[in-house]
């Protein structure tokens, strides 16, 4: 059965084009997708990310658990309210799911998860939390909206009570904290800078209505897409999967081979990274006009590889994909557009940060 | 809602067709098919001189979302593209019935094939029923 977050009514209200993401129904864009993008890299947007998972957990050994169930390393998080994105790997080092971990209280941690996903991490986070004796408990009763752009901070610092806006304009990037009855991150998936918000369903309609009312414009998930691929964010499902390490995925910056520290899936990362990585992610752009579209061959001199995620940037003006390649591709490529080989070159990604092209790109 | 213009013929694939005074045909895909595609940024043309078959793909326009064919509705040779595309695909969002034409044919089987497109009105119905 299809499942509505508690701002479905508002988001077909606003006139959204509804589409099926991972069993829920969800505004795919309010009109149009490119000036949604725009806005957020311009402006100020929102999306409604209530589908995703929020998943708290409670007990003296969490931290214990989170060491062993993640492939960072969670004791980078000292600070109450710091977050941290983390692979959680299965036993062959494949990425069951990716994610961020807040620390709150050395009893309380708190784990935002994909959508897609949920029955599969929520059984394997209570599988692994037993012999922590860690309380796993999914928070259906919350919403969560993402309010991203240059100006996106502001806008929301103006809707909360003198306290709470201290606070929010003190919060350092990638740290949470309470107020108002929400629950405000300096986080987000666009590369611009931003808060996700996590605020009781009770609340939801409401918050979101204020931000309109301060002109924040609605935003679907195409626009995320387009954006968070512009800022070299990785996509559970397209970009990785469970047979595919982070090395293979651009992830290795998430892991943290720290000594003794025995997280699951570490073995089989070290023999892996021992025997030599055979596969690499890397960034593409294509200077000539077409769309670059997951699947799609990308021929390198050094073998075949393919398309991850491809779109078409509204940030460049141009085709940016990830690819999975030869380890050793480097330079330019080609890519098979319906039987037809177009030059593209491999670049370091993101694509876009802060609004702007990145060097290289 | 815009309205469908009484000159024109469908396909059910969401292409239109409309007959010129000098005998050619213009090809275009529909105002609701524009909407499905939402923001077109890329169109890949027929090359003028090529012999389209009825019923082939003949164009690919691509939305940031997905790539989708444009089937002939008409068999004939290529007499014009419209270029202007290459530089603002967003035209056919903006006017698919007008300044988003995508190519002209001068057709060798009018009489037979336009008979198998639909008028408006039939064409109204089938995606007021896809709506549903």
């Amino acid at each position: 059965m299809t499942q509505h977050t508690i701002l479905n009514a508002t988001h077909r209200a606003l006139g959204a084009k509804m589409v099926d993401f991972g069993g829920w129904d969800m505004p795919l864009n309010y009109g149009s997708q490119i000036e949604e993008h725009h806005a957020v890299r311009r402006d100020a947007g929102m999306f409604d990310v209530s589908h995703m998972t929020v998943v708290d957990l409670h007990g003296a050994k969490t931290r214990a658990f989170l060491r062993h169930l993640f492939a960072n390393n969670i004791d980078k998080l000292k600070v109450s309210g710091k977050a941290l994105y983390s692979c959680m790997l299965n036993e062959t080092g494949g990425v069951i799911d990716d994610l961020i971990v807040y620390f709150l209280t050395e009893n309380f941690f708190r784990v935002v998860v994909n959508a897609a996903t949920h029955d599969k991490d929520l059984a394997w986070i209570e599988k692994q939390a037993e012999a922590f004796d860690v309380k796993v408990t999914e928070r259906a009763d919350l919403s969560m909206i993402a309010v991203q752009g240059p100006n996106a901070r502001a806008k929301v610092q103006a809707l909360l009570s003198p306290t709470t806006r201290e606070k929010a304009i003190k919060l350092g990037k990638f740290v949470a904290v309470d107020g108002d009855g929400l629950f405000i991150a300096r986080t987000g998936y666009t590369g611009e800078d931003g808060y996700e918000i996590i605020v009781p369903q009770a609340q939801a309609v409401g918050l979101w209505d204020k931000l309109i009312a301060a002109g924040v414009a609605p935003a679907g998930l195409g626009a995320r897409d387009t954006l968070r691929l512009e800022a070299g964010m990785n996509l559970y499902g397209q970009d990785m999967d469970e047979t595919i390490t982070p090395w293979e995925a651009g992830l290795a910056w998430t892991v943290s081979l720290d000594e003794g520290r025995d997280f699951i899936g570490r073995a089989a990362l070290e023999k892996q990274k021992a025997a030599g990585v055979p596969r690499a992610m890397v960034g593409l752009v294509m200077d000539e006009k077409g769309v670059l579209r997951h699947g799609q061959r990308v021929v390198t001199p050094q073998g075949d590889g393919e398309i991850l995620s491809g779109t078409f940037s509204p940030t460049l003006g141009k085709a940016i994909a990830f690819a999975r390649v030869p380890a050793a591709a480097s330079g330019n490529a080609e890519v098979d557009i319906r039987g037809k080989l177009v030059a593209v070159r491999l670049v370091k990604y993101p694509f876009v940060r802060d609004g702007k092209a990145c060097a290289g790109v | 809602m815009n309205e469908i213009p009484g000159d024109l013929k469908f396909m059910k694939s969401h292409e239109w067709a409309r007959v010129e005074d000098n005998g050619t045909v213009t090809i275009g895909i529909s105002d609701h098919a524009q909407g499905l595609l939402g923001d077109l940024v890329y169109v890949e043309l027929p090359a003028v001189g090529d012999e389209v078959q009825a019923g082939n793909a003949c164009a690919v326009v691509e939305s940031v979302k997905a790539a989708s064919d444009v089937y002939a509705p008409i068999s004939g040779k290529v007499m014009a593209v419209n270029s202007a595309l290459a530089d603002k695909p967003e035209t056919i969002n903006e006017d698919a019935y007008g300044e988003g034409w995508i190519y002209v044919v001068k057709p060798t089987n009018l009489a037979e094939e336009s008979e198998e497109l639909l008028d408006p009105d039939a064409y109204a119905e089938l995606i007021e029923s896809e709506e549903h």
